[in-house]
Protein backbone atom coordinates (compact mmCIF):
# COMPACT_ATOMS: atom_id res chain seq x y z
CA UNK A 1 0.00 0.00 0.00
CA UNK A 2 1.45 3.18 -1.32
CA UNK A 3 1.36 6.42 0.85
CA UNK A 4 2.13 8.15 -2.59
CA UNK A 5 1.98 7.69 -6.41
CA UNK A 6 2.80 10.21 -9.10
CA UNK A 7 2.80 10.08 -13.10
CA UNK A 8 5.08 12.30 -14.46
CA UNK A 9 5.21 13.02 -18.08
CA UNK A 10 8.40 12.29 -20.47
CA UNK A 11 9.27 16.16 -20.29
CA UNK A 12 9.70 15.92 -16.15
CA UNK A 13 6.35 17.48 -14.98
CA UNK A 14 3.36 15.80 -13.02
CA UNK A 15 0.49 14.23 -14.77
CA UNK A 16 -0.92 12.98 -12.12
CA UNK A 17 0.14 13.16 -7.85
CA UNK A 18 -1.94 11.58 -5.28
CA UNK A 19 -0.34 11.27 -1.99
CA UNK A 20 -2.06 10.20 1.76
CA UNK A 21 -3.21 13.42 3.82
CA UNK A 22 -0.83 14.42 5.72
CA UNK A 23 0.42 17.62 7.61
CA UNK A 24 3.15 18.10 4.84
CA UNK A 25 2.31 16.54 2.00
CA UNK A 26 4.31 18.75 -0.28
CA UNK A 27 7.37 16.38 1.19
CA UNK A 28 5.79 13.94 -0.57
CA UNK A 29 6.14 16.08 -4.03
CA UNK A 30 9.80 16.64 -2.99
CA UNK A 31 10.65 12.96 -2.60
CA UNK A 32 8.68 12.54 -5.96
CA UNK A 33 10.62 15.66 -7.75
CA UNK A 34 14.40 14.00 -6.34
CA UNK A 35 13.21 10.54 -7.30
CA UNK A 36 13.31 11.71 -11.13
CA UNK A 37 17.15 12.17 -11.13
CA UNK A 38 17.84 8.38 -9.95
CA UNK A 39 15.52 7.43 -12.44
CA UNK A 40 17.36 9.57 -15.18
CA UNK A 41 20.50 7.69 -14.14
CA UNK A 42 18.94 3.88 -14.35
CA UNK A 43 17.94 4.83 -17.66
CA UNK A 44 21.48 5.91 -18.72
CA UNK A 45 22.93 3.47 -17.05
CA UNK A 46 20.20 0.78 -18.88
CA UNK A 47 22.42 1.86 -22.22
CA UNK A 48 25.28 0.68 -21.06
CA UNK A 49 24.76 -2.68 -19.26
CA UNK A 50 24.97 -4.58 -22.02
CA UNK A 51 21.52 -5.10 -23.16
CA UNK A 52 19.76 -7.34 -20.52
CA UNK A 53 17.93 -5.31 -18.83
CA UNK A 54 15.32 -3.76 -20.87
CA UNK A 55 12.40 -4.02 -18.69
CA UNK A 56 10.22 -1.23 -17.57
CA UNK A 57 10.48 -1.53 -14.08
CA UNK A 58 13.30 -0.06 -12.15
CA UNK A 59 13.36 -1.23 -8.92
CA UNK A 60 14.44 0.48 -5.79
CA UNK A 61 15.07 3.98 -6.43
CA UNK A 62 16.08 5.42 -2.86
CA UNK A 63 15.39 4.69 0.89
CA UNK A 64 15.02 7.41 2.85
CA UNK A 65 14.35 7.53 6.89
CA UNK A 66 10.65 6.93 6.31
CA UNK A 67 10.03 5.77 3.14
CA UNK A 68 11.17 3.79 0.24
CA UNK A 69 10.48 4.89 -3.42
CA UNK A 70 10.14 2.60 -6.42
CA UNK A 71 10.42 3.45 -10.20
CA UNK A 72 9.15 2.22 -13.73
CA UNK A 73 9.34 3.74 -16.85
CA UNK A 74 7.36 3.23 -19.86
CA UNK A 75 8.42 3.17 -23.34
CA UNK A 76 6.56 6.00 -24.07
CA UNK A 77 9.03 8.43 -21.79
CA UNK A 78 6.50 8.26 -18.96
CA UNK A 79 7.21 7.69 -15.43
CA UNK A 80 5.75 6.32 -12.22
CA UNK A 81 7.10 6.58 -8.93
CA UNK A 82 5.57 4.83 -6.05
CA UNK A 83 6.48 5.48 -2.72
CA UNK A 84 6.06 2.89 0.33
CA UNK A 85 6.56 3.34 4.69
CA UNK A 86 9.73 2.04 5.39
CA UNK A 87 7.76 0.39 8.28
CA UNK A 88 6.20 -1.82 5.51
CA UNK A 89 8.36 -4.50 5.28
CA UNK A 90 5.44 -7.04 4.23
CA UNK A 91 5.40 -5.30 0.89
CA UNK A 92 7.44 -7.34 -1.65
CA UNK A 93 9.12 -7.06 -5.11
CA UNK A 94 6.42 -8.83 -6.80
CA UNK A 95 3.55 -6.80 -4.78
CA UNK A 96 5.06 -3.55 -6.28
CA UNK A 97 5.78 -4.84 -9.31
CA UNK A 98 2.26 -5.81 -9.89
CA UNK A 99 0.86 -2.18 -8.36
CA UNK A 100 3.11 -0.81 -11.03
CA UNK A 101 1.43 -3.25 -13.95
CA UNK A 102 -1.86 -1.92 -13.11
CA UNK A 103 -1.29 1.45 -13.25
CA UNK A 104 0.32 0.93 -16.75
CA UNK A 105 -3.25 -0.99 -17.91
CA UNK A 106 -5.28 1.76 -16.36
CA UNK A 107 -2.70 4.74 -17.91
CA UNK A 108 -2.77 3.36 -20.83
CA UNK A 109 -6.71 3.60 -21.24
CA UNK A 110 -6.85 6.90 -20.21
CA UNK A 111 -4.34 7.90 -23.26
CA UNK A 112 -6.70 6.08 -25.76
CA UNK A 113 -9.25 7.99 -24.14
CA UNK A 114 -10.47 10.26 -27.17
CA UNK A 115 -11.48 12.87 -24.34
CA UNK A 116 -8.02 12.84 -23.22
CA UNK A 117 -5.15 15.27 -24.40
CA UNK A 118 -1.93 13.36 -24.26
CA UNK A 119 -0.07 16.22 -21.26
CA UNK A 120 -2.87 16.84 -20.03
CA UNK A 121 -3.11 16.42 -16.13
CA UNK A 122 -5.15 12.90 -15.67
CA UNK A 123 -8.58 13.43 -14.12
CA UNK A 124 -10.22 9.66 -15.11
CA UNK A 125 -12.41 8.52 -12.27
CA UNK A 126 -11.26 4.82 -13.29
CA UNK A 127 -7.41 6.13 -12.42
CA UNK A 128 -8.36 7.24 -9.62
CA UNK A 129 -10.37 4.10 -8.46
CA UNK A 130 -7.17 1.93 -9.71
CA UNK A 131 -4.83 4.53 -7.84
CA UNK A 132 -6.97 4.48 -4.23
CA UNK A 133 -7.52 0.68 -4.53
CA UNK A 134 -3.24 0.99 -3.72
CA UNK A 135 -3.11 3.90 -1.65
CA UNK A 136 -2.72 3.38 2.37
CA UNK A 137 -6.57 3.81 3.44
CA UNK A 138 -6.47 5.87 6.60
CA UNK A 139 -9.50 6.48 8.78
CA UNK A 140 -9.87 10.27 7.24
CA UNK A 141 -9.97 9.85 4.09
CA UNK A 142 -13.67 9.58 1.97
CA UNK B 1 -13.86 8.29 -32.33
CA UNK B 2 -13.80 5.90 -29.86
CA UNK B 3 -14.48 3.69 -31.82
CA UNK B 4 -11.20 3.51 -33.62
CA UNK B 5 -9.48 2.07 -30.77
CA UNK B 6 -11.84 -0.93 -30.96
CA UNK B 7 -11.24 -1.64 -33.94
CA UNK B 8 -7.93 -1.67 -33.67
CA UNK B 9 -7.52 -5.63 -33.42
CA UNK B 10 -10.95 -7.18 -34.67
CA UNK B 11 -11.86 -6.78 -38.99
CA UNK B 12 -10.06 -5.20 -41.67
CA UNK B 13 -12.90 -4.02 -42.84
CA UNK B 14 -14.75 -1.77 -40.09
CA UNK B 15 -11.38 0.09 -40.00
CA UNK B 16 -11.52 0.63 -43.87
CA UNK B 17 -14.80 1.98 -44.34
CA UNK B 18 -14.84 4.13 -41.48
CA UNK B 19 -11.61 5.19 -42.82
CA UNK B 20 -13.29 6.36 -46.02
CA UNK B 21 -15.99 7.94 -44.65
CA UNK B 22 -14.24 9.92 -42.78
CA UNK B 23 -12.97 11.61 -45.74
CA UNK B 24 -15.74 11.71 -47.42
CA UNK B 25 -17.25 13.61 -44.09
CA UNK B 26 -14.69 16.02 -44.18
CA UNK B 27 -14.64 17.06 -47.57
CA UNK B 28 -18.69 17.14 -48.18
CA UNK B 29 -19.00 18.98 -44.75
CA UNK B 30 -16.82 22.02 -45.78
CA UNK B 31 -18.53 24.96 -45.90
CA UNK B 32 -19.14 27.03 -49.47
CA UNK B 33 -17.64 23.91 -50.86
CA UNK B 34 -14.49 25.40 -50.79
CA UNK B 35 -11.71 23.06 -51.95
CA UNK B 36 -9.41 23.69 -49.36
CA UNK B 37 -7.23 20.56 -49.75
CA UNK B 38 -4.76 21.58 -47.46
CA UNK B 39 -6.99 22.31 -44.32
CA UNK B 40 -8.83 18.96 -44.71
CA UNK B 41 -5.48 17.02 -45.36
CA UNK B 42 -4.24 18.76 -41.93
CA UNK B 43 -7.68 17.80 -40.03
CA UNK B 44 -7.18 14.06 -41.47
CA UNK B 45 -3.32 14.23 -40.51
CA UNK B 46 -4.29 15.58 -36.61
CA UNK B 47 -6.81 12.77 -36.26
CA UNK B 48 -4.20 10.13 -37.24
CA UNK B 49 -1.68 11.41 -35.24
CA UNK B 50 -4.11 11.48 -32.02
CA UNK B 51 -5.06 7.72 -32.41
CA UNK B 52 -1.06 6.84 -33.27
CA UNK B 53 -0.62 8.05 -29.79
CA UNK B 54 -2.85 5.89 -28.23
CA UNK B 55 -2.62 3.07 -30.22
CA UNK B 56 1.60 2.86 -29.41
CA UNK B 57 0.85 3.50 -26.09
CA UNK B 58 -0.94 0.30 -26.03
CA UNK B 59 1.38 -1.47 -28.29
CA UNK B 60 4.35 -0.76 -26.70
CA UNK B 61 2.75 -1.63 -22.83
CA UNK B 62 3.97 -5.26 -22.33
CA UNK B 63 7.13 -4.60 -25.05
CA UNK B 64 10.70 -4.87 -23.90
CA UNK B 65 12.46 -1.17 -23.82
CA UNK B 66 13.78 0.18 -27.13
CA UNK B 67 17.40 0.14 -27.61
CA UNK B 68 17.59 2.92 -30.13
CA UNK B 69 16.26 4.86 -33.08
CA UNK B 70 16.71 2.22 -35.57
CA UNK B 71 14.74 -0.38 -32.94
CA UNK B 72 11.49 1.71 -33.15
CA UNK B 73 11.88 2.15 -37.38
CA UNK B 74 11.36 -1.62 -36.77
CA UNK B 75 8.57 -2.09 -34.20
CA UNK B 76 6.51 0.52 -36.65
CA UNK B 77 7.43 -1.64 -39.55
CA UNK B 78 6.73 -4.22 -37.50
CA UNK B 79 4.43 -4.88 -35.00
CA UNK B 80 2.44 -1.45 -35.01
CA UNK B 81 1.67 -1.42 -39.50
CA UNK B 82 0.77 -5.25 -38.83
CA UNK B 83 -1.77 -4.06 -35.82
CA UNK B 84 -3.10 -1.44 -37.97
CA UNK B 85 -2.72 -2.88 -41.41
CA UNK B 86 -2.60 -6.77 -40.62
CA UNK B 87 0.68 -6.96 -42.53
CA UNK B 88 4.09 -6.01 -42.59
CA UNK B 89 6.22 -3.25 -44.14
CA UNK B 90 7.81 -4.32 -47.35
CA UNK B 91 10.70 -2.43 -47.72
CA UNK B 92 13.01 -0.23 -44.63
CA UNK B 93 15.37 2.33 -46.33
CA UNK B 94 17.46 4.49 -44.10
CA UNK B 95 20.28 6.83 -44.64
CA UNK B 96 21.17 6.67 -41.23
CA UNK B 97 21.00 10.56 -41.05
CA UNK B 98 17.66 10.51 -39.24
CA UNK B 99 15.70 9.97 -42.85
CA UNK B 100 13.78 6.54 -43.26
CA UNK B 101 11.98 5.62 -45.87
CA UNK B 102 9.27 2.85 -45.45
CA UNK B 103 7.55 0.92 -48.88
CA UNK B 104 4.25 -0.68 -48.55
CA UNK B 105 3.59 -2.37 -52.03
CA UNK B 106 -0.07 -3.46 -51.49
CA UNK B 107 -1.18 -0.93 -49.09
CA UNK B 108 -4.18 -1.75 -47.30
CA UNK B 109 -6.16 1.62 -47.56
CA UNK B 110 -5.23 2.02 -51.43
CA UNK B 111 -5.86 -1.13 -52.77
CA UNK B 112 -9.42 -0.81 -53.00
CA UNK B 113 -9.19 2.49 -54.64
CA UNK B 114 -7.32 1.21 -57.54
CA UNK B 115 -4.46 -0.93 -59.23
CA UNK B 116 -2.44 1.68 -61.13
CA UNK B 117 -2.63 5.38 -62.08
CA UNK B 118 -6.09 6.07 -61.88
CA UNK B 119 -7.59 8.66 -58.87
CA UNK B 120 -4.44 9.16 -58.25
CA UNK B 121 -5.49 12.47 -57.33
CA UNK B 122 -7.26 11.23 -54.89
CA UNK B 123 -4.80 9.18 -53.61
CA UNK B 124 -3.25 11.89 -50.34
CA UNK B 125 -6.32 11.86 -48.61
CA UNK B 126 -6.18 8.28 -48.10
CA UNK B 127 -2.45 8.97 -46.84
CA UNK B 128 -2.92 11.62 -44.61
CA UNK B 129 -4.83 9.79 -41.96
CA UNK B 130 -1.46 7.27 -41.83
CA UNK B 131 0.94 9.87 -42.23
CA UNK B 132 -0.26 11.29 -38.65
CA UNK B 133 -0.93 7.89 -37.03
CA UNK B 134 3.08 6.86 -38.11
CA UNK B 135 3.77 10.97 -36.48
CA UNK B 136 2.01 10.52 -33.08
CA UNK B 137 3.18 6.83 -32.53
CA UNK B 138 6.67 7.91 -32.55
CA UNK B 139 6.25 11.61 -30.77
CA UNK B 140 4.74 8.99 -28.16
CA UNK B 141 8.27 7.56 -28.16
CA UNK B 142 9.48 10.51 -27.38
CA UNK B 143 11.04 11.13 -31.02
CA UNK B 144 9.27 14.18 -33.12
CA UNK B 145 9.36 13.61 -36.89
CA UNK B 146 7.89 14.79 -40.07
CA UNK B 147 6.49 11.83 -42.03
CA UNK B 148 5.27 12.00 -45.73
CA UNK B 149 3.40 9.81 -48.31
CA UNK B 150 4.25 9.79 -51.95
CA UNK B 151 2.51 7.14 -54.44
CA UNK B 152 2.91 6.60 -58.58
CA UNK B 153 1.39 3.30 -58.98
CA UNK B 154 -1.14 2.38 -56.66
CA UNK B 155 -1.70 0.43 -54.37
CA UNK B 156 2.08 0.72 -53.16
CA UNK B 157 3.32 3.97 -51.87
CA UNK B 158 6.02 5.33 -49.78
CA UNK B 159 6.16 6.85 -46.48
CA UNK B 160 8.48 9.06 -46.13
CA UNK B 161 10.34 9.87 -42.11
CA UNK B 162 12.74 12.52 -41.25
CA UNK B 163 13.30 12.42 -37.67
CA UNK B 164 13.62 16.19 -36.14
CA UNK B 165 16.94 16.48 -34.21
CA UNK B 166 15.02 18.24 -31.03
Amino acid sequence: MAVCIAVIAKENYPLYIRSVPTQNELKFHYTVHTSLDVVEEKISAVGKSLGDQRELYLGLLYPTEDYKVYGYVTNSKVKFVIVVDSSNTSLRDNEIRSMFRKLHNSFTDVMCNPFHSPGNTIQSKAFDGIVSGMMVQTASTV
Amino acid sequence: LSAWRRTRMADEAPFQFLHNEVIQYIYTSAENGETENGRHIATLENMGFRVGQGLMERLTKDAARFKDELDIMKFVCKDFWTCVFKKQIDNLRTNHQGIYVLQDNKFRLLSQLSAGKQYLEHAPKYLAFTCGLVRGALSNLGVKSIVTAEVSIMPACKFQIMIQKM
